[in-house]
């Protein structure tokens, strides 16, 4: 292999990890903070995906731009999920809740998927814009925009989550419910209001991941479980309690899953990102990127 | 309020039906079981066959989810995974002329060896890793199969002009009892302590010194190794699929809604479940087409979170509010 091809597999990698972490990052903050795991997390994904094609479909909206309208969308859903589903399974404790939340949302993502089929077809959609095609040449080493502008947008989405959860008062609640629900109820957090606002957060963080989905890869009612399942491999990567390690850790499996991909080829790329889960849960089951 | 007398008079007519009870089940099961054999012999018709076959099936499926899930508290996500593993296994064998008993057992023990590579390192640890593990299992083995084996697996010629319904309908019968046979049978060993043990606490199971790694692992040995032997039976019954086909989620996802309608964690459940499941789809995939789906995910949503203990805990349920009024 050339020394730039080899570089361009690892450039490929770095934009595909981008998304692997920002998909990752919804997933990892509804379960940091409501300690549920949603496999329903990849079909919000799709349905983020889906309202930034229709957005593009219907008023001819720049995909990036769309964003605007996708993130509120699926922040509805989001809350609307939360109130009809997810409250009550907020409210059960330890084992139990995991086990429980693992069960509707495996269920609900048959719904979600069977819907979209019957709402959207199976067709796989692409989005086609003028910029599609562009892009860098550096040493031989292509940036196509539409990636550059992925990676820019995850990059982005991961700093304002950064400073939301930091520096504001609401994203300290949310981190200090993680913590502990109960000291953070008595100093007057709303933790119910929390949990519903973190779900809705990690829905609308679904919808930017799949509009960077939908721009690079095109979009189909299938897709969500992949993205469930490459979301999961990132946060078992990152440490189950790291939330916003989930960007580097992203970037990671991008980056080996590309190299395998191109030794051993591309058809057993899917098993590399097993091995690695299982790889971490055998030598390093805290994650990769997480603090003591 | 002031408590209710207890009176409860022993008549020679309450000792006839307690020992009338204890036959009961005994006796049903017998029933149950003479019906499966003759009925569809009796009709002979080409959908009975079918419609019998997928109730065997699917609990086949279902059990053993139920073996790892109901009785050892260990959810899998990828039951698919184990049934689709034991079809590839036991279809490539037979059809490279391999005698279908062995490629039908070689099955089974490859669906439980692969079981036991996810579930050793997962299962050390506690929380959902197991069920993300075999979730991934299932899903990565659907996408390599179908990249790597993309085309539609037919029968060949001279097995399709001796293709006959009924042996297979009687071999999933067969494993269908079968099945149904080693969860009792496991319940009633003293494996079954430990296993129940681990799926009540896990800590508390440790601290009574519990081998709780040992025993979730035999729960899983069991349960993946009949699911592939289910998918064996798929893969013997299927004149063409595409092989990637059993390793759909539907899978899973079948077993999970069966095992929560029937009740988890008890034997009747899976067969009772599978029935009523069964016959459902059976209305629903005609009436709803495409739908269908999205009513059973919600269906199954709402037994989750609404009546976990499904139809037997609700039979059960009925039971317990009609005797205090015939014994006082």
């Amino acid at each position: 292999m050339s020394i730039e091809s080899f570089a361009q597999t690892l450039v490929f990698g770095v934009f595909v990890g981008g998304i692997y972490g920002i998909a990752a990052m919804g997933l990892a903050l509804v379960f940091g903070v409501l300690k549920m795991l949603n496999i329903a997390h990849g079909e919000l994904l799709m349905l983020g995906g889906y309202a930034t094609f229709w957005a593009f479909r219907t008023f001819g909206l720049d995909p990036f731009l769309s964003l605007g309208i996708a993130i509120p969308v699926l922040f509805l859903i989001g809350l609307l999920l939360d109130r009809t589903i997810y409250r009550h399974i907020v409210r059960q404790l330890g084992e139990e809740k995991i086990k429980n939340s693992l069960l509707v949302s495996f269920g609900l993502t048959l719904v979600i998927q069977n819907l979209a089929i019957w709402l959207f077809t199976a067709d796989e959609r692409t989005v086609q814009v003028n910029y599609t095609g562009g892009g860098l040449n550096l040493f031989g080493v292509a940036f196509p925009y539409a990636r550059l502008i992925s990676l820019a947008i995850a990059l982005i989405t991961t700093l304002v989550l950064s400073y939301f959860l930091h520096r504001t008062y609401p994203g300290k609640a949310i981190l200090g419910t993680a913590e502990d629900f109960e000291a953070a109820e008595l100093a007057g957090i709303n933790i119910h209001r929390v949990y519903m606002m973190t779900f809705a957060l990690g829905a609308s963080l679904a919808a930017i991941a799949g509009t960077l989905v939908t721009v690079i890869y095109g979009i189909s009612p299938s897709i969500g479980i992949v993205w469930t399942l490459k979301s999961l491999i990132v946060i078992v990567l990152a440490g189950t309690g790291s939330i916003l390690g989930a960007f580097p850790a992203g970037i990671l499996l991008g980056v080996v899953e590309a190299v395998s991909g191109a030794f051993i080829g591309s058809t057993y790329r899917e098993v590399v990102g097993l091995v690695i889960f299982v790889l971490v849960l055998i030598l390093r089951p805290e994650g990769l990127f997480a603090r003591k | 309020m002031a408590q209710r007398p207890f009176k409860q008079v022993m008549t020679g007519q309450q000792t006839f039906i307690d020992s009338l009870r204890r036959w009961l089940i005994p006796f049903g099961v017998v029933l149950l079981i003479l019906f499966a054999v003759i009925y569809p012999q009796q009709i002979d018709k080409q959908n009975i066959w079918n419609l019998f076959f997928l109730i065997c099936l699917h609990t086949t499926l279902s059990q053993s989810w139920n073996i790892l899930a109901g009785f050892a508290g260990q959810t899998s996500l990828g039951h698919a995974a184990f049934f689709g593993i034991g079809a590839f296994v036991t279809r490539t064998l037979w059809l490279d002329e391999t005698p279908f008993s062995l490629a039908f057992i070689a099955g089974g023990l490859a669906a439980a060896a692969f079981a036991m590579l996810i579930g050793a390192p997962t299962f050390r640890l506690r929380g959902a890793y197991f069920a993300i593990g075999t979730l991934g299992v299932a899903e990565v083995l659907r996408i390599t199969v179908s990249q790597n084996v993309p085309f539609i697996s037919s029968m060949p010629g001279p097995l399709m002009a001796s293709y006959e319904l009924a042996p297979r309908y009687y071999l999933a019968l067969g494993l269908a009892i079968a099945t149904t046979g080693a969860a009792y049978l496991l319940l009633r060993s003293p494996w079954s302590l430990g296993i129940l043990a681990v799926r009540e606490d896990e800590g508390a199971a440790q601290a009574m010194g519990v081998h709780v790694l040992r025993h979730k692992l035999l729960a899983l040995a069991l349960s993946s190794f009949f699911a592939g032997l289910a998918g064996g039976v798929f893969a013997f019954q299927q004149i063409s699929y595409y092989p990637s086909a059993p390793f759909s989620a539907l899978w899973t996802f079948d077993a999970l809604l069966i095992a929560f309608v029937g009740g988890l964690g008890t034997l009747a459940g899976p067969v009772i479940g599978a029935i009523f499941f069964i016959l459902v789809r059976q209305q629903l995939a005609v009436t709803l087409v495409e739908i269908h789906q999205v009513v059973f995910g919600i269906f199954f949503i709402v037994i989750v979170l609404v009546f976990p203990g499904g139809l037997v805990e609700a039979w059960r349920h009925l039971r317990r509010v009609r005797w205090p009024k015939r014994t006082t």
